[in-house]
C-alpha cells in the first residue's frame, strides 16, 4: 500500500519547512524557500487557515518572521477567528514576529482617471518586510485585485512584477486563490506562481464531507502525488501523508502475551510479536471485544499503556461487559493506563477518523492500539477507502512499534477466511473465532489462520468465555473432527469410564495375584502338616523298634547268664550289640 | 512639480475657512514621471475649478512607506479627497479630466 518513501530533494533547492503536520512531509520537507507557492481550492476549504499556520509556525518554531497580507478579512477579524485555534496574533505582532496588514479594496470608493500601477502595494509589502525581517508572506486572497481594479492588462503586469518582487525579496511567500470552473484559481494565478501549486478540496460524500490536499506542481523537486486527506480542528491544520510512508519499518521480536496463556501456547508458547498486527475476526457473538480485552488487561498489568478506539460500544458498556467475564478494566482507566476513544462511525469521515486517531496516537502515546472494530468503519466510506484508510493506519502504527489488536465482524453467510474490508494480507496474526455448530448446539472455536515468522499451532480450539476470563479447552478429536459442548463433555465422560475400567481392571488382576499366593501357601502349610505328622510316625517306629531291640538283647543276656557258658560282656553301645547280633 | 514635500495652493487672499474646504492628499512614489503628470494635472485642475479652496499634500510613499496603510494606497498615483466628506479616491496619472472631476464631485462650471 505504502508509496516508495519520499526522497528528500538534494539541496539544489532549498526548501522552507511549514510546521503543518503531514505537510512537510507530502512535499520533502515543506515549501519552496524564497519563492511563492500558490494555495488554491473552493471556499472554505482552509486556504487561508494553510497561510496562517504557515506564518505562525514559521515565526514560533522556525524563528522567521511573517506579513500576513489580507485582502478579504480584518485583521481584527482574523485574530479573532485564529485565536479559537490558539494562535494569539496580537501578541505575536507585539513581538514583532508578525505583520497583519488588511488591504482594503472598494471598487465603489475609487475613479480611475489616466494611468496607475500597484507601486502602493509594493511599497506597503516591502515596508511590513523590512520592518520585521520578515521571511514569509501571504497574500490572501490576491485575486481581489481584479475586483477592485478593472484594467487587466495593468493588473497583470503588476501580478507579474508582484511575483518577480517577491523572489527578490527572498521571501518564501503563500497565495492564496479561488478555484476557477475551469482552471486552479478564478484569474489564472497559476500563470504567474509557476513553482508550486497546491490544491485544496472539499468534498461531501453521502453526507460526509472530507478535506484534501493535493500538491499539483513542485518544480524541482519529488512529491507526493495523490490526494492527502487532511483535518481542521482546533490544533490547527494537519495532512495524512500516511502512503509516503514506507515498508522499512523495525521488526522487534520481543512478544506480548496475548492475555490468554493457551493462546499464547498456541502462537509458539509465547504471544504476538511486540509491534505486529492482530486481526481477530468472526461473526457475531464470537467473543471478538474479550479477546481485545484479555489483550489490553494483560498489557496494563504490564505497565504498558492502551488505547481502546470503540466504534460500536460506549466505554461504559465495555468496563460492564468486560466485567462479567471476570476482567476489571476500570482499574486501568483509573490509573490513566487505558483509555477510550468512542466515536460512532459515521460521526465523521474515514480521513477525520484516522487523523483523530493518529493524534490520540501521538498524544497519549500508547504501546497497544486496539480498534473495535474496524468493519463498521464501513459505514463512513467505500470499500476502497476503508482499506486504504486502515493500510495506512497499520503502517503507521508499524512505524511507531505500536501492537494493534483489530476486530473484524464477519458477515454470517460470507466465506469466514474473508474480511469485509480485505486487509487480511496486512495482518501479522489472524485469529479466527468460528462458531461451531453440531449435536443442537453452538459453540466457539479458535484457530490461528496465520502468524507471520513464529511456529504456531495448527488446532481448532474450543474456547469458552468463563467467570475468570476466556479459556481455552483442551481438544477432543471424534469422528466428526473437533468436538465441543454437549460432544466434548459426553467424549469427557467416556474416557473418564474407560480409565475407571482399566483401574479395575488392574485391581483385579491384582486380587488373583494375592489369591494364587494365599492358595499356594495354604497348600505349603498342608504338605508340612502331613510331613509332620509322617515324621512323628516314623520317629514312633524307630523308638519302637529300639525297645524292642534292647529287649531282644536282654532276653539273650539272661539267657546266657543261665547257661553260664560264656563271659558276659556288658551290653554297651549299638556296635556291640550289632556285633553280637549279627554273631548270632 | 516641485518636489515630494508639501504644495501649497496660491493663496490670493481669500478667507482661511474656505482654503479648508478642499483637502487633497496625493500619494506618489518617488519623482517618476506618471508622479509628475499627475501632480501637473490636479494642480492644474484645482487651479480651474478649486481657486483658492484647496490644499494638496504630496506624500512620497519611499520616503514614508508606512502612510501607505492608512488611507488604504494600492495603486500609484492616487488622489484622495480627505475633505468635504465622504472620502474620495482616484487613481491614476489624472489625465482624463473629467473622470477627476466627478471623481472629486466637482460640478463643473456650467
Amino acid at each position: 500500500m505504502a508509496k516508495p518513501k519520499l526522497k528528500p530533494a538534494l539541496e539544489i533547492l532549498l526548501k522552507c519547512p511549514t510546521g503543518i503536520k503531514g505537510l512537510d512531509e507530502v512535499t520533502g520537507g515543506g515549501l519552496p524557500k524564497g519563492r511563492p507557492t500558490l494555495v488554491c481550492g473552493g471556499t472554505g476549504c482552509g486556504k487561508t487557515l494553510l497561510a496562517m499556520e504557515f506564518l505562525v509556525r514559521g515565526a514560533t518554531e522556525y524563528d522567521e518572521p511573517g506579513v500576513f497580507m489580507s485582502f478579504e478579512e480584518r485583521s481584527e477579524e482574523l485574530t479573532k477567528n485564529f485565536a479559537s485555534l490558539g494562535f494569539d496574533l496580537d501578541e505575536m505582532a507585539a513581538r514583532d514576529k508578525l505583520v497583519l496588514d488588511y488591504v482594503h479594496i472598494d471598487r465603489s470608493e475609487i475613479e480611475v482617471s489616466g494611468e496607475y500601477d500597484l507601486q502602493g502595494l509594493f511599497i506597503r509589502l516591502g515596508h511590513a518586510i523590512e520592518s520585521i525581517g520578515a521571511k514569509r508572506v501571504v497574500l490572501d486572497t490576491i485575486e481581489t485585485l481584479f475586483s477592485g481594479f478593472t484594467d487587466e492588462v495593468i493588473l497583470r503586469a503588476e501580478l507579474k512584477r508582484l511575483f518577480g518582487f517577491l523572489k527578490e525579496k527572498g521571501v518564501s511567500a503563500v497565495i492564496t486563490g479561488e478555484q476557477g470552473e475551469r482552471s486552479l484559481t478564478r484569474y489564472g494565478l497559476e500563470e504567474y506562481v509557476a513553482d508550486c501549486v497546491i490544491f485544496l478540496n472539499h468534498k461531501v460524500d453521502q453526507q460526509i464531507a472530507t478535506r484534501r490536499l493535493r500538491v499539483v506542481k513542485y518544480r524541482g523537486s519529488a512529491h507526493g502525488t495523490n490526494e492527502y486527506p487532511f483535518l481542521i480542528d482546533e490544533q490547527g491544520f494537519s495532512v495524512m501523508p500516511i502512503s509516503s510512508i514506507g515498508l522499512d519499518h523495525a521488526a522487534s521480536s520481543e512478544r506480548v502475551s496475548s492475555g490468554i496463556p493457551r493462546l499464547d501456547t498456541m502462537l509458539g508458547a509465547k504471544g504476538y510479536y511486540r509491534g505486529s498486527s492482530v486481526l481477530v475476526t468472526g461473526t457475531a457473538g464470537t467473543g471478538k471485544s474479550s479477546m481485545a480485552a484479555h489483550f489490553v488487561d494483560a498489557a496494563c498489568r504490564r505497565g504498558e499503556r492502551c488505547l481502546y478506539f470503540a466504534f460500536e460500544e460506549s466505554r461504559n458498556q465495555i468496563i460492564r461487559n468486560m466485567r462479567s467475564i471476570g476482567l476489571d478494566l476500570e482499574q486501568w482507566v483509573n490509573k490513566g493506563l487505558l483509555e477510550f476513544r468512542n466515536s460512532r462511525p459515521t460521526l465523521y469521515g474515514l480521513e477525520m477518523h484516522l487523523v483523530t486517531m493518529h493524534k490520540a496516537i501521538e498524544r497519549f502515546q500508547p504501546a497497544i492500539v486496539v480498534v473495535d472494530p474496524i468493519s463498521n468503519l464501513i459505514a463512513a466510506a467505500s470499500d476502497m477507502e476503508v482499506k486504504s484508510m486502515l493500510s495506512r493506519l497499520i503502517d503507521f502504527l508499524k512505524m511507531k512499534g505500536i501492537t494493534a489488536l483489530c476486530t473484524d465482524l464477519t458477515s454470517a453467510g460470507g466465506s469466514l477466511e474473508r474480511t469485509d474490508v480485505g486487509i487480511s494480507s496486512l495482518m501479522d496474526t489472524w485469529l479466527l473465532l468460528q462458531v461451531l455448530e453440531g449435536s443442537g448446539e453452538r459453540n466457539r472455536g479458535l484457530y490461528i489462520l496465520k502468524s507471520r515468522g513464529m511456529e504456531h499451532s495448527n488446532q481448532v480450539r474450543e474456547y469458552r468465555l468463563t467467570d475468570n476470563g476466556a479459556t481455552l479447552l483442551d481438544v477432543y478429536v471424534g469422528s466428526g473432527g473437533v468436538l465441543t459442548g454437549a460432544g466434548r463433555v459426553a467424549q469427557e465422560s467416556r474416557e473418564k469410564a474407560e480409565t475407571l475400567e482399566r483401574n479395575l481392571e488392574i485391581e483385579r488382576k491384582q486380587r488373583d495375584i494375592e489369591r494364587k499366593k494365599a492358595v499356594i501357601e495354604a497348600q505349603i502349610a498342608a504338605l508340612r502338616t502331613s510331613f509332620e505328622a509322617e515324621k512323628e510316625d516314623l520317629e514312633r517306629a524307630i523308638a519302637r523298634e529300639t525297645l524292642h531291640q534292647k529287649a531282644l538283647v536282654e532276653e539273650t543276656l539272661e539267657m546266657a547268664r543261665s547257661r553260664k557258658s560264656d563271659a558276659v560282656a556288658p551290653p554297651k553301645g549299638n556296635s556291640a550289640k550289632a556285633g553280637k547280633r549279627g554273631r548270632k | 512639480m516641485t518636489g515630494p514635500a508639501k504644495a501649497r495652493a496660491p493663496r490670493k487672499g481669500k478667507a482661511a475657512d474656505a482654503e479648508k474646504a478642499w483637502q487633497l492628499r496625493l500619494y506618489v512614489a518617488g519623482q517618476t514621471p506618471k508622479s509628475l503628470t499627475a501632480f501637473a494635472n490636479l494642480k492644474r485642475i484645482c487651479e480651474e475649478y478649486l481657486e483658492g479652496k484647496y490644499r494638496i499634500e504630496v506624500i512620497d510613499l519611499m520616503v514614508n512607506p508606512q502612510l501607505a496603510k492608512g488611507d488604504q494606497i494600492l495603486a500609484l498615483p492616487t488622489l484622495v479627497r480627505r475633505l468635504p466628506d465622504p472620502m474620495k479616491k482616484i487613481i491614476g496619472d489624472l489625465s482624463n479630466t473629467e473622470r477627476v472631476l466627478v471623481g472629486l464631485d466637482i460640478k463643473p462650471l456650467a
